[in-house]
């Protein structure tokens, strides 16, 4: 987006209010909707990707060590991730600073 | 002049649109509604018109069809009537903040109930809001004429507003009619292909109907809003090149020997015309009685409304809807409003009349008008009712 949606005036909408920066989804925030994010414990993942699989925003990403990682970013804590991992290696917890 | 031929008013608007050379007819059928969408399938059927004809499940799925469609850049149509408008309303309102110039012709029908399948305005007061343009029509030829200008109108580029045009159902809709039927040359020149701003296309990738956080509703709420209300000029400058092209100039407010009445009736569609014959009556008893009739309802026309009427001391509202438990009919409702600021306005007396197809004769027009004229004179400041009950 070229600037923030609170900084359009209204005569500067688009006809039909016309998106047409495709694909601009990816800029916007979800993550701060969550409460409680995924941490993932290592020694118990078994790499079946069921977590990518199952996370509705896609939030979840392959790293350089064969884990899946939740990008927190889009992640908005909804745990289904942690519901069906079947070695109980993603755990929901309450979202602190870093 | 064109070809002047007896027709059915719902075939001449079917005409109309394949006159228009519209792409994609998407309708489900309801009385009074069936003859308009019969006749064009049948031309569709025919091979007599290049056109979509999508027989769809619902009235919603109707008007979602001309959505998706009109978005491609392809001219749409519809047509509906009464529950059929109340199941398709949730669309209604999407379509003009996207900004897509579909046409609709309405069969006016009440809504139901008790259960009704004749004409009054219930059925399009229940979308008043939703910010379509929309015409009322008095005849046929105005119904024929008007989905020309509507097309034109929408369609243009500082415009770009689906457009609803207004036929009572029965009154209009299944009588015959005189029409003349204009050269299909004049139209091509009169009305070019659509040529929309933005479009779905693969090549060329935009999001059309994405969702507005609070941070941003209210701006693309105001667009909307500005773009209809500027759009009165645009609305004269086509009825006035349709005008040129066929002799018949329209205008927003239309009145009847209204320059020296102390009363004047106001109507919305069919009733203008059996309204003045009450008035001619009355005239010819030597009172001061005239004629002013809504053709523009949205946008209001403000300006031309007060105009008309601003010498007038009584205006008689002939409401075609009940406004339950509201101030009145919602014509009269919006008469007060465009008044009250004036320093002189005349009295307002509402009556709700014809509602569900009832004849109103001249002789009805000509009962409310002395009826109004002795309650306002005694006092009666807040007249309304429905008119011809029995107690």
């Amino acid at each position: 987006m070229t600037k923030p949606e609170n900084e359009w005036t209204w005569k500067e909408l688009t006809v039909g209010n016309v998106i047409l920066e495709p694909g601009n989804a990816s800029q916007y925030r979800t993550g701060d909707w969550k409460t409680l994010m995924p941490v993932l414990d290592k020694d118990l993942c078994i790499h079946c990707g069921l977590c990518y699989i199952y996370c509705p925003d896609m939030a979840y990403n392959l790293d350089a060590d064969g884990f899946f990682i939740a990008d927190l970013f889009y992640c908005k804590g909804c745990g289904i991730c942690a519901k069906e991992c079947p070695t109980g290696a993603i755990k929901m917890v309450v979202e602190q600073e870093e | 002049m064109g070809k002047r031929v007896g027709m059915e008013v719902s075939i001449a608007a079917a005409e109309a649109v394949r006159q228009s050379k519209v792409d994609v007819i998407s309708a489900y059928p309801i009385t009074p509604q069936t003859h308009v969408v019969e006749h064009l399938s049948e031309i569709v059927a025919n091979g007599e018109m290049d056109a979509e004809f999508f027989c769809v499940e619902s009235e919603h799925s109707a008007l979602s069809v001309c959505v998706g469609s009109e978005a491609t850049g392809a001219r749409s149509f519809t047509c509906t009537s009464s529950q059929g408008l109340a199941l398709m309303s949730e669309i209604t309102y999407i379509v003009p903040p996207l900004r897509l110039p579909i046409l609709m012709i309405l069969s006016n029908r009440t809504l139901s109930a008790p259960l009704s399948i004749w004409n009054d305005h219930s059925d399009v007061m229940s979308i008043r809001d939703c910010g379509w343009i929309q015409y009322f029509c008095e005849n046929g030829q105005e119904v024929y004429d008007h989905v020309f200008i509507g097309y034109r109108l929408g369609e243009d580029r500082d415009v770009l507003l689906p457009v609803i045009v207004n036929m009572d159902g029965f009154t209009l809709s299944h009588v015959i009619e005189p029409i003349e039927l204009i050269d299909q040359e004049k139209i091509d020149k009169f009305l070019p292909p659509y040529a929309p701003i933005y479009t779905l296309h693969p090549d060329r990738p935009v999001t059309m109907g994405a969702f507005a956080l609070p941070s941003i509703f209210a701006e693309a709420k105001k667009a909307q809003e500005v773009v209809i209300r500027s759009s009165i000029p645009k609305i004269l400058e086509v009825w006035k090149a349709f005008g040129d092209m066929t002799g018949r100039y329209y205008q927003p407010i239309e009145t009847y020997k209204a320059e020296d009445a102390e009363t004047l009736l106001l109507t919305m569609g069919s009733f203008g015309e059996t309204a003045s014959v009450a008035v001619d009556t009355m005239r010819e008893k030597g009172k001061p009685v005239g004629l002013v009739k809504i053709r523009l309802w949205r946008p209001f026309p403000f300006d031309a409304f007060k105009e008309a009427t601003r010498r007038a001391k009584r205006i008689v509202v002939i409401d075609r809807a009940v406004s339950v438990g509201g101030p009145g009919g919602p014509v009269a409702s919006e008469v007060k409003s465009a008044v009250y600021g004036e320093e002189s306005r005349p009295m307002i007396y509402d009556f709700v009349a014809g509602i569900s197809g009832r004849d109103v004769s001249p002789s009805d027009f000509i009962k409310m008008v002395e009826k109004a004229e002795i309650e306002i004179n005694e006092g009666n400041k807040e007249g309304y009712e429905i008119y011809g009950v029995r107690e």
